[in-house]
């Protein structure tokens, strides 16, 4: 089962493209937005962030998540704890940079990478590599 | 006056942080704006209203007061605030047991900074909340020493935790997003630290209130 994708944003408008942009080169891979507040503001949501996670993984799918800024991480690190233990195991968060991270995830699930391949994916670490 | 605390203090408490931060709302958003995004006031006010709503069907104990506003705030604060007071209040239930005695507050401080500590992953100096809750645990201990009841503990808390929002007004942020502006933000009160003394306040006098 390919590994999805969630992507948690303070904004609606900013997840939309970022899923947008990623589906391009993904097209097998489930990509979730949860962005936003739930009354509709800047911010992120416990809520939603733990309503795609759990979706995702009733469908069976292991889940990598990425976000764009340090609230939205602690909404996130905030499900995670939630989180069972056994579920734990399938769920990552991906603390890399949101664009790039997001595309290079989306695609190493694509070719069926396996949780812990996404997941260092999305760290997108060769853009900060010296020299 | 007696040596615990029970859950008409807990009701107490959230109900009058809950009108405190929606009366503080304009000048915590005023203190964000200068070093953040601008509405710490109003995620707090919303967060709080959201959870006073949810108390007025009561609680069972302390620690159902304490769960009820974590669960809530997590859910509708929306900005850094939800997860991190939403973890502090979570730690802080699982930290007590029944009413709450001067130790009990200690431990509900205690619990509460460490939550915030293993959310934000700050420390002291870096001009976030930790730099209220830091000083309320210490003055709360020391209370504890000289054989102080829950309230006067509480209030020791509540004055030291101003007293350190306070002092965040010289320090320049390293921590969360206002970190990005260097050097500028240095002569600003923290906001995430304002609100903690306020809710302490509240807490205290909702204690010296019963």
């Amino acid at each position: 089962m390919t590994v999805a994708l969630v992507i948690v944003s303070h904004s609606v408008k900013l997840a939309d493209g970022v899923v947008e942009l990623a589906e391009q080169m993904a097209r097998d891979v489930p990509l979730r937005a949860a962005a936003g507040t739930d009354d509709g503001r800047i911010g992120t949501s416990f809520d939603k962030v733990n309503d795609a996670v759990t979706e995702l993984r009733l469908a069976g799918h292991d889940v990598v998540i990425l976000t764009d800024l340090g609230s939205a991480t602690m909404t996130v690190e905030s499900v995670l704890d939630f989180l069972d233990a056994d579920e734990q195991e399938h769920v990552r968060f991906a603390d890399g940079p949101l664009v790039e991270g997001a595309v290079a995830a989306a695609v190493t699930a694509q070719v069926g990478g396996t949780l812990e391949a996404v997941a260092q994916a999305a760290l997108a670490r060769e853009l900060f590599a010296s020299g | 006056m007696s040596d615990t605390l029970s859950t008409a203090w807990a009701l107490a408490w959230i109900r009058g942080a809950q009108a405190v931060l929606a009366e503080n709302r304009a000048e915590l958003n005023d203190l964000d704006r200068a070093i953040g995004d601008g509405d710490h006031g109003e995620n707090m006010d919303r967060g709080f209203k959201a959870v006073a709503a949810k108390l007025e069907a009561g609680a069972e104990d302390v620690q159902g007061v304490l769960k009820l506003v974590a669960s809530t705030l997590m859910s509708t604060v929306g900005g850094a605030a939800g997860p991190l007071y939403g973890t502090a209040f979570l730690r802080a239930a699982k930290a007590t047991t029944g009413d709450v005695d001067s130790d009990g507050v200690v431990a509900l401080i205690a619990g509460s900074l460490e939550g915030i500590v293993a959310r934000g992953k700050a420390t002291t100096g870096e001009k976030t909340m930790v730099d209220a809750w830091t000083p309320a645990l210490g003055a709360a201990q020391a209370a504890v020493g000289t054989g102080a009841g829950p309230i006067a503990v509480l209030r020791a808390a509540a004055d030291a935790a101003a007293a350190g929002a306070e002092a965040t007004i010289p320090l320049q942020a390293t921590k969360g997003r206002a970190s990005y502006l260097g050097e500028r933000s240095i002569g600003h009160k923290d906001p995430g630290a304002t609100s903690t003394a306020l809710i302490l306040a509240c807490a205290a006098d909702a204690a010296e209130a019963l």
